[in-house]
């Protein structure tokens, strides 16, 4: 509906600078115009297009990820962060940010104060900012481990997908060994262990591998950009379908792009046999090798695609992805120019994020069921509501959930019921599953009762 | 029923002549017809209106119009930032061809797309085509960049208030006026005749198009306007863009506030060369020692005054207004009333709708479950009385001028301004609301103002003009 907005306002010159603010205050007026304006009206109120609400369900599995997440990194060593949903366009336009195609689907517009016409974007990617924030303020640090759960905005035209995206990713800025690569892929896989997922598939690819064929392939400057950036948005058939200049490259090729490599081996064979002649490529072939060398010591699975390079221009060395069938949950890789690219100083780093829509949807119910705790419906007279206020909250401490009975709706799925009386006994604590019934006298006595009956919480579940 | 929507301006003349010879029989599709709504004798279903170009492609993809004829720059200004537009692009009407240029200051020395890329800092664009100017710094991977949308007179705006512009020009134009010249081509265009994607799917439109079709196999071979050769070229003062920092850069308005602008000045003492300028120079000189003089368009001198671009401008009050609640913290003073052009800022209703005021309107708004349509020039002023008279689910439909002629099919509600009201009366519309009167003002930059260097010449300025302004 609101795409009818923009493309009045579109074709506009000055009048395009409204156009989001436009949007989102129409939408938050739109709230508020029904509530006071026409009221009694049936007005259906349409979340924005491309957007997700993320009911209580969901979010419990926003959080179970979330934590999982969080504890995985910080046992890693990895500190949180975060970083502001408004950034300056700049950050993300030169060489070697986003591509063209990317930036084509960022959400800008100019501020309240944008008469400079600098715009500013709802953050399109976690990493950057991170970087800025480290060029920022923590670049004498050297290293740093950093860790961040965010939401990144992008728009997506059908309005099927959701423009709002969440993800957890991991930054290791300032090492530049295969050592950290694994860290990392290590790191992630742990992460989808914790949450119980099973069947994850590792691709591995290599930029600057591909960006060395392409050297070798005698394209003009121009060319190689163009191709680099279709084959980072995802079209890999520009591959398949370049002529090399040079014939003994056209087997190099298909040997590296049409076959998918399972160990060191693939890579190694091809370096005997081709990298002689194609010198651009063996520094990165010898990393390749070193980093997946050091997976298949671990006893890790993986597959080599080359094709599978889909991800930001930033990136110049390993790329790695993690599947479970055909659903893409996360994806990483080393971008070691990004930062000098900034403006920093020339430190290597890689990262990697992980993506929480389609983990959520992926997660099983049983990898939810924590152990509840223990629910007290607390009933007070109207007499005893100071007590029925305070018996909650020395429940609340204790580690209970206590709450009131209101307008006589009564919560599904708990165990206990307390009556809070004006006069003797003062509570009544009645045990929904054994039907049990005690009156007492004091608070002390309360908790006591419900800590003897703790024995099996899950009774309810 | 056809609805078509046809071009007013550059493009009107060659239009007409084509429908003439397609023997649509419009009457009144000629310049200066002030007839919006026109009926063809030989197609009795087919309605037409006449809309600022700019307006048409955006008509079309909405669905308010099943046809339409513009400009192919237009149509892919449009494109280049909303591709999924329900727009589809017909047929190339072989008129009025041109292309669309990145160019830049011969004296500044930027001849190629590299060399911009390579410049230190924020590189400014000045355009009518802000999409199409962000898409090629997008392209071009500029790092820092800045748009300047523009309402018109983007050629004057290098080498000293921009690096480079997107101007229009004829096809294998070497040189531009004011000594620019092209670094890249953006885009060749031509006339266009574009449909609705709906209505072409599902709409029996083939004897309005077949009798266009017929013409153009007959009119092939004829010269182009492009092949045209251009008359003299307007070369202008220069002020070097290392300007002493003393210069004030002072913007006069184009258009009908011309004459009383001049009167002004001259009342003032201060002589202007070449103002208002036959052939359409831009950069006038005057008598005043170490201030630069530019002519501009009034609904975009607020914006260039805040940035810094200019230091003062004379402009209306209705479009410092429309700045302000886009950008309030803008750092803009006014100076001075000027008190000349006096307009009223209304808002309007067509006299065919029962209701009569605001109150009234939100009812039948609510009633209609429709989101009321707003159009106006002034999209932030028509945002903000909106959103202040909590009109509901409501658009801003911005529009190019000629803005009465949307109601009452294609808007609900217009904020436009007006003198004696009698345009608004001709077009059958009613005014229920004034919002506040507007008049001619000098603006200043806040900095500018208050800077040790420019603050001096700045006052004497405001205070010769200050004199003249009350002596009327």
């Amino acid at each position: 509906m609101f795409i009818v907005l923009l493309q009045i306002e579109s074709n506009l010159g000055i009048r395009l600078i409204n156009t989001l603010i436009l949007i989102v205050e129409q939408l938050g007026k739109l709230v508020y115009n029904l509530q006071t304006i026409t009221k009694g009206m049936a007005m259906r109120v349409n979340r924005c297009k491309g957007t997700r609400d993320l009911s209580p369900e969901e979010m419990a599995r926003f959080r179970f990820i979330e934590e999982a997440f969080r504890d995985c990194c910080l046992k890693w060593g990895y500190e949180e962060v975060k970083t502001p949903t408004l950034e300056y366009l700049h950050l993300f336009t030169s060489t070697g940010t986003l591509t063209p195609g990317m930036l084509g689907k960022v959400y800008s517009f100019l501020d309240w104060d944008g008469w400079s016409g600098e715009r500013v974007v709802l953050r399109p990617d976690g990493t950057i900012p991170v970087a800025r924030l480290y060029i920022d303020s923590m670049t004498d640090k050297g290293l740093a481990k950093l860790f961040y759960i965010t939401n990144i905005f992008r728009f997506e035209e059908t309005g099927k997908e959701t423009r709002e995206r969440w993800q957890g990713g991991a930054e290791l800025i300032g090492a530049s060994s295969p050592l950290a690569d694994i860290e990392l892929v290590i790191l992630a896989l742990e992460v989808l262990k914790k949450v119980g997922l099973e069947g994850i598939e590792l691709k591995l690819s290599h930029v600057g591998l591909i960006r060395g064929l392409l050297l070798e392939l005698g394209l003009s400057p121009e060319e190689q950009a163009k191709i680099f950036a279709q084959i980072l948005d995802g079209n890999v058939e520009v591959l398949a379908r370049i002529k090399p200049g040079k014939p003994e490259l056209d087997e190099a090729l298909s040997l590296l792009l049409d076959l998918k490599g399972k160990s060191a081996g693939f890579l190694r064979n091809f370096k005997v046999l081709f990298a002689q002649n194609l010198p651009e490529l063996e520094p990165s072939v010898d990393n390749f090798i070193a980093i997946v060398d050091l997976l298949e010591a671990l006893g890790y699975d993986y597959q080599i695609d080359l094709t599978s390079g889909r991800g930001f221009e930033y990136y110049t060395g390993l790329t790695f992805q993690f599947f479970i069938g055909e659903e893409k949950i996360g994806s990483g890789g080393r971008y070691d120019a990004l930062i000098p690219l900034m403006g920093g100083r020339n430190v290597p780093a890689s990262g990697f994020a992980l993506y929480f829509d389609p983990l959520m949807n992926l997660i099983k119910p049983v990898a939810l069921t924590e152990p509840l705790a223990q629910r007290v419906l607390i009933k007070a007279e109207p007499e005893a509501i100071e007590q029925g206020f305070n018996i909650a909250s020395c429940l609340h401490e204790a580690g209970y959930v206590a709450e009131f009975k209101l307008e006589g709706q009564e919560p599904a799925n708990l165990r206990w019921i307390l009556d809070v009386r004006s006069e003797a006994p003062l509570f009544v604590l009645t045990d929904q599953v054994s039907q049990k019934r005690f009156e007492v006298q004091a608070t002390s006595e309360v908790l006591r009762l419900l800590g003897e009956e703790d024995g099996d919480k899950d009774s309810l579940a | 029923m056809i609805k078509i929507a046809l071009p007013k301006g550059r493009l009107l003349a060659e239009t007409a002549a084509l429908l003439q010879k397609a023997v649509w029989g419009l009457s009144g599709y000629q310049e200066k017809a002030r007839l919006y709504r026109l009926k063809s004798t030989r197609f009795p279903n087919l309605l037409a209106k006449v809309f600022h170009e700019k307006d048409i492609p955006i008509q079309v993809a909405i669905g308010n119009y099943d046809l339409g004829i513009c400009g192919l720059d237009w149509i892919e200004e449009l494109l280049i930032k909303y591709p999924s537009s329900a727009l589809v692009k017909v047929k190339n009407l072989g008129y009025a061809e041109g292309a669309l240029y990145m160019v830049a200051s011969r004296s500044e020395g930027m001849s190629t797309v590299e060399e911009v890329r390579a410049k230190e800092g924020v590189v400014r664009i000045a355009s009518e085509y802000p999409n199409l100017a962000e898409s090629f710094a997008l392209n071009l991977r500029l790092r820092r960049f800045s748009i300047f949308p523009l309402w018109g007179g983007a050629e004057v705006y290098p080498p000293e208030n921009a690096e480079v512009a997107l101007i229009p020009g004829r096809t294998g134009e070497k040189s531009f006026d004011y000594d620019l010249v092209p670094i890249t081509k953006v885009l060749s265009f031509g006339a266009f005749l574009i449909a609705n994607k709906n209505s072409w799917e599902t709409k029996e439109m083939s004897e309005v198009l077949a009798s266009i079709e017929d013409e153009l196999t007959v009119s092939k071979g004829q010269p182009s306007l492009a092949e045209v050769t251009k008359a003299s070229q307007i070369v202008g003062r220069h002020f070097s863009t290392q300007a002493a920092e003393d210069v004030v850069r002072l913007a006069l308005p184009d258009g009908h506030q011309q004459l009383p602008t001049l009167r002004l000045l001259n009342r003032a003492g201060i002589q202007i060369s070449d103002y208002p300028s036959p052939k359409g120079n831009r950069r006038p000189t005057s008598n005043l020692d170490g201030v630069l003089i530019k002519v501009i368009r009034p609904q975009d001198m607020p914006l260039q005054v805040a940035n810094g671009n200019f230091d003062l401008a004379i402009t209306g009050k209705d479009w410092l207004l429309d700045h302000l609640y886009r950008f309030p913290p803008s750092p803009i003073v006014e100076l001075l009333d000027l008190k000349f052009g006096k307009v009223k800022i209304v808002a309007v209703l067509s006299k065919d709708l029962s209701v009569s005021d605001i109150p009234s309107l939100r009812r039948l708004s609510a009633e209609r479950h429709q989101p009321l349509r707003v159009a106006s020039e002034y999209v932030n002023i028509a945002d903000k009385y909106a959103r202040d008279n909590h009109l509901g689910m409501y658009r801003v439909v911005p529009t190019w001028g000629a803005s009465e002629a949307f109601l009452p099919e294609d808007a609900d509600l217009l904020i436009e301004n007006t003198q004696t009201g009698r345009t608004l009366t001709r077009h059958n519309l009613k005014i229920i609301d004034t919002l506040f009167e507007s008049t001619a003002c000098l603006i200043g930059n806040a900095n500018s103002v208050s800077s040790s260097s420019q603050s001096e010449r700045i006052k004497s300025i405001t205070e010769t003009l200050r004199m003249a302004a009350e002596d009327v």
